[in-house]
């Protein structure tokens, strides 16, 4: 199969430029960039039908130099579907200005998690590990005897004593 | 087999609508389904005995080579009696378990029952791959019951602990099940075991296996989850993990014994793993105040015991720990049935605090009695008889120059001491008399409660007097291992008296022994309080999690901190590298590059390439759309000269549309974007972009050199004109070569739109359908030429009648109409809808088809919007587009349905021919109604977009909704005018 050049460096700047806009905040460029990398794709995949030929309609003169339909035929829904999703993205660029009532900020967006620490995100498991705890409490709770509670146990578990008495209230509601 | 486990489906379906009304009393009903399914068990018995096999099987997915097959032999008949009988036992127990005003009382019973129903279908499967489905079936549900007092956190963390620890078990199992079914080509169990694969592969295959059946039946390392999920209620303890789901693990274990106990590893494994779980559990039981936990490592314990008699390798082991495995379900459930007894009229399961039960509940306590030295393994109860049979057969192996029998055999022996010890202390601990505490009060309870309890513990004496009568039922197994003992001796016999042999010593010396630790206990305690505990798996599971979650926290804030820009930066680096580095790589380059195709190419692409670079620069909204725009149009122009002319009126109506429908969402926006924030970085993301451009570049290349097989192509022209009966190659395809291609494309259209209206139209989209109040009367036909009246205009000095060209057009403010516009619109609307109408058609033999035609009626709806606003948009087409949407659809996937009645494959065409004027010579064939629906589908599409960005955002603005103001004008001045159908 042979290229041509010029097709093939087009299709490099739109996706050099596309990806350049995408990444940006406002939601608008990014569309912009998702049209510029979208129109890039489809000549990709219309590169790969090779040199031009005659259209793909059967005729009674020869289909010797007609240029390959399957390309055509990927690329004929993916034109509609961009188009769907163009207005997709464009309803949701709305809908977020609309919401977060960015007025003439329009639609550019603020990092959600820049101010975050390691902290907050271990905050966010922690309420699974808790559940591990209760349960080895429960457990423990009845392994010490009266007199087997040494007073190491005592200081580290000093702080749940309070959960614990609840836990074990509610345990013994099970029964009911 | 089948209909049961239906029926099982169907009952747990239906019973939270019976709990409803009935209660607790829906118990009662539901525990007749697993009695069913006993007493259906019971009559497959003389089968089994006599070595044969009840069958079932249901073909299910051919090419995997699965099948609903079930098979009952000696095993799986002994443990469905087990499972089915215990567990309708369990379900009666319930019902004076709870009261009518425990909270999810109907999902409690159904999901008990489920699981009933799943361990049934576990171990009657045949296949493996269906087994495994019941086996993780078991996880999920006992995840459920665990977790069934939802409010309390140990409860909610056990469930998950069981199920993280079993569905990892399950996870390993899965890959051995493949592995298995994969080295011996079937997935039957049956066949798998009687012709054991003795590769490598094999080996692995059964040792992942067995991972799956230790964290099951909780053996030491994946013990700790069994005393945790003690926060269940009583019942689901004693059915799950006393008799049933920790069974399974024994079960898997025995079924492959037969075939695979002398596989590499199998036998240190188990033996290391029984012996060490055996003797932990026991020894932590001995420290437990908690009766129910105390039972909890009793089991854990038990089930150590149990694997190390069903994994050893010789007929003898096997039958006693058939016989091991039907009494320690049977006088272990009876216990957690008392504890829960216990519970229930002394208010506390702490022994400490009970005082003088045996005396006040004397049924009970002769109850437990029999259970406790059935554990303790005392005579003539099945307990005996089965220690006895281990004890026996675990030393022949021995003498038979096992070096693990040995093993074993001093393992479960010191296991056993410290079972009769804690067997002693748990019946001395729930019913002694202790003078420091007061008599404990009991509540009333009804003598129903006893009833499971009692029926089990009856088996327990019954089958341990008649054990000869039992050693018939469970020898068929046995003999299926083909061990050692039974080469050299006559085979063993269950019985309760075998004569002065060396393990009736041994049973003697553990029961001494144990009495003898249980009278030490104070000093025992001591002890235990001074042995550290070196090894807690709970704690190291506990660890084991916090570190994983820590590990995700970290890692989610180190690489999603940055918003959009970062993640799309980061995705794209990769992609520039890996595919970078593969395209280094590459040594296929295209034959021939030529500079251009034809010279007019060159000026296409420069500027389409200036207008990329320009859109990504400019700082206006309506300005980079538009030169965006202009590489859309470029395109256009060199799919037109490329030969391509399908793609060239669909990318052409596409862009227009598109440039539309940007204009009516941007006016609401700042016509600049704004740069509040500094630009993300301009060199990075320059870089990042020219790498993806130079990548994508050389990807082009890379692909046009790669072709090594001769196109499909060639072929296409025929099957196009002879299959297809048109000749646009690229429709036909469309519609018919590649049409559930296209039906997978009509259906993103669907819920893109149905995704732009929901955005839009928050409240739903049928809400707002604005129609002119006159609408009906203007379209009779009476009145078509009659000259309206113009109320709004009359007053300004106007003529005061006049034609409308567009019936809303007078809806529009009068300052922003053009009534050239309007009559333009007026004279090509109906045009565009009959072109639109004429692609469709003829886009099977010439370019156009579905999505041109629907695109170009698309248009001419955007051309009447424009010029008329919302009314004129719905005037135009009053229909609901979600309808339009359906009936395209429903054409679409109706043409598959049909076709499959027609020739069974879905989307095939018919065709009768027919010569139509106008049109020429046609062929109407099925696809065309397919096409029809792509045509509705993308009309309905454009449609949905067209009402929600511009008619609903008409709307929002002139009732300023949203507190901006927009920087253009509204459309209409008519705020006033209220909208029909609100």
């Amino acid at each position: 199969m042979s290229a041509s050049l010029t097709l093939v460096i087009v299709m490099a700047v739109m996706y050099a430029a596309g990806v350049y806009v995408m990444l940006e905040r406002s939601l608008t460029r990014v569309l912009i960039g998702f049209l510029l990398v979208g129109n890039a794709t489809n000549l990709l995949i219309f590169i790969m039908s090779g040199r031009p030929g005659s259209s793909p309609i059967v005729t009674d003169a020869s289909v010797e130099d007609m240029v390959d339909p399957i390309p055509q035929v990927l690329m004929l829904t993916a034109i509609v579907i961009n188009f769907g999703i163009t207005a997709l993205l464009l309803a949701l660029i709305y809908r977020s200005w609309w919401l977060a009532q960015l007025g003439d900020e329009g639609d550019t967006l603020t990092d959600e998690h820049a101010a975050e620490s390691a902290d907050d995100a271990d905050t966010t498991f922690r309420s699974s590990s808790d559940d591990d705890d209760a349960v080895a409490e429960s457990i423990d709770e009845f392994e010490r005897g009266d007199g087997a509670t040494s007073d190491e146990d005592t200081v580290s578990h000093k702080k749940d004593a309070a959960g614990r008495a609840a836990a074990s209230a509610s345990d013994r509601g099970d029964a009911r | 087999m089948v209909a049961f486990l239906l029926a099982f489906v169907v009952l747990s379906v239906l019973t939270p609508w019976l709990t409803r009304h009935l209660g607790t009393r829906v118990f009662y009903l539901i525990a007749l389904l697993p009695a069913g399914a006993f007493a259906y068990t019971l009559t497959q018995t003389a089968t089994v005995t006599t070595g044969g096999a009840v069958t079932q099987s249901i073909p299910w997915i051919a090419q995997l080579g699965i099948s609903l097959s079930f098979r009952v032999d000696t095993l799986a008949w002994m443990l469905a009696l087990v499972v089915t009988g215990i567990g309708a036992l369990v379900l009666v127990y319930c019902a004076r378990y709870f009261t009518d005003d425990e909270p999810s009382l109907g999902r409690f019973a159904a999901l008990l029952l489920a699981f009933a129903g799943t361990m049934y279908g576990l171990v009657t499967a045949d296949d493996l791959v269906i087994m495994f489905m019941f086996w993780e079936i078991t996880s999920v549900l006992s995840y459920l019951l665990i977790g069934h007092y939802t409010h309390k956190r140990e409860s909610r963390g056990a469930a998950l602990q069981a199920l993280i620890v079993t569905t990892f078990g399950g996870l390993v199992m899965l890959v051995g099940v493949v592995m298995i079914s994969v080295a011996s080509g079937t997935t039957s169990l049956a066949y798998i075991v009687a012709n054991p694969v003795t590769t490598q592969m094999g080996t692995w295959a059964i040792l992942l296996i067995l991972v799956g059946a230790l964290s099951k039946s909780a053996l030491v390392p994946f013990h700790f989850w069994l005393p945790a999920a003690m926060a269940a209620p009583t019942p689901v303890s004693a059915y799950l993990h006393a008799a049933a789901m920790v069974k399974a693990g024994i079960y898997i274990v025995a079924r492959l014994a037969p075939g695979y106990a002398d596989s590499d590893g199998w036998l240190p494994v188990l033996v290391t793993l029984g012996v060490w779980t055996m003797v932990v559990g026991a020894w932590r039981a001995l420290r437990q105040y908690d009766l129910k936990l105390l039972l909890a490592y009793g089991t854990v314990s038990q089930l150590g015991f149990l694997m190390i008699a069903i994994g050893f390798n010789t007929r003898d082991t096997a039958l006693a720990g058939a016989a091991l495995l039907l009494a320690h379900a049977l006088y272990k459930a009876t216990l957690f049935l008392v504890v829960g007894v216990i519970d229930h009229r002394a208010g506390t399961r702490d022994w400490r605090k009970l005082s003088a039960v045996g005396r006040s509940a004397p049924a009970l306590a002769v109850i437990a009695l029999v259970a406790v030295a059935s554990m303790a393994g005392l005579p003539p109860l099945l307990g005996f008889v089965a220690k006895e049979a281990v004890f026996t057969s675990l030393l022949d192996a021995g003498v038979g120059g096992s070096g693990w029998g040995f093993a074993a055999l001093v393992g479960t022996a010191v296991g056993s001491v410290l079972t009769v010890a804690y067997s002693i202390r748990f019946f001395w601990g729930a019913f002694g008399t202790r003078k420091d505490q007061p008599v404990t009060v009991l509540h009333a309870s009804p003598w129903d409660t006893l009833l499971a309890p009692g029926v089990l513990t009856v088996a327990t004496i019954g089958l341990g007097l008649f054990a000869s009568v039992l050693d018939p039922l469970l020898a068929p197994y046995a003999d299926t291992v083909p061990g050692a003992g039974s080469l050299t001796e006559p085979p063993y016999h269950l019985a309760l008296w075998h004569g002065l042999e060396p393990a009736l010593y041994l049973s003697a010396v553990v029961l001494l022994l144990g009495a003898l630790m249980f009278r030490a206990r104070r000093g025992v305690l001591r002890l235990q309080a001074k042995v550290p505990d070196v090894i807690d798996a709970g704690r190291g599971y506990g660890k084991a999690i916090r570190g994983v979650d820590r590990l995700a926290a970290r890692v989610t804030h180190f690489a999603q901190r940055g918003g959009l820009p970062q993640y799309l930066g980061t995705i794209l680096t990769v992609f520039v590298l890996t595919l970078g580095f593969a395209a280094f790589v590459n040594r296929t380059w295209p034959d021939t590059i030529v500079l251009w195709d034809y010279p007019g190419q060159v000026l296409i692409a420069l500027i389409m390439a200036i207008c990329a670079v320009m859109a990504a620069r400019v700082g206006q909204r309506m300005t980079a759309v538009i030169l965006a725009g202009v590489t859309g149009y470029g395109l256009v122009v060199l799919f037109a000269f490329h030969g391509a002319p399908d793609l060239a009126l669909t990318q052409a109506l596409v862009e227009s549309i598109t440039l539309v429908i940007f204009v009516l969402v941007l006016r609401r926006l700042p016509a600049n974007i704004a740069q509040h924030n500094k630009p993300v970085r301009p060199k990075r993301r320059l870089l990042i972009g020219s790498l993806v451009g130079l990548v994508m570049g050389t990807v082009g290349f890379i692909a046009l050199g790669a072709r090594q097989f001769e196109s499909i192509a060639g072929a296409l022209p025929r099957l196009s004109v002879e299959d297809g009966h048109g000749d646009n190659i690229v429709n036909v395809m469309l519609v018919d070569i590649r049409a559930w291609d296209t039906m997978g494309e009509v259906s993103v259209l669907i819920v893109v739109a149905t995704g732009v209206a929901s955005l839009l139209f928050v409240s739903g989209r049928n809400a707002v359908v604005p129609r002119l109040k006159e609408s009906r009367s203007l379209r009779s036909a009476a009145n078509r030429r009659r000259v309206v009246a113009d109320p709004e205009l009359s007053s300004e000095g106007h003529a005061v009648t006049r034609q409308a060209f567009l019936l809303a057009g007078r809806k529009n403010d009068p300052r922003s109409r053009s009534i050239l516009i309007e009559v333009l619109v007026r004279l090509l609307f109906h045009p565009a809808m009959i072109v639109s109408i004429y692609l469709l058609f003829a886009g099977h033999n010439l370019p156009g088809g579905g999505f041109a035609g629907g695109l170009l009626a698309g248009l001419a709806l955007v051309a009447r919007y424009l010029a008329g606003g919302r009314y004129e948009l719905s005037e135009a087409a009053p229909i609901d587009p979600g309808k339009l949407l359906g009936l395209g659809v429903i054409l679409a996937v109706g043409m598959a349905v049909v076709s499959l009645f027609s020739d069974g494959i879905p989307l095939e065409s018919a065709y009768f021919t027919a010569t139509v004027p106008v049109l020429g010579d046609l062929s109407f064939g099925t696809s065309t109604i397919f096409d029809i629906g792509v045509y509705l589908v993308v009309i309905g599409l454009t449609y949905d977009i067209l009402r929600s960005l511009g008619s609903e955002i008409d709307r929002q603005s002139e009732n300023d909704e949203i507190g901006p103001r927009p920087d253009t004008a509204p459309e209409g001045a008519s705020t006033a005018i209220e909208e029909v159908t609100r």
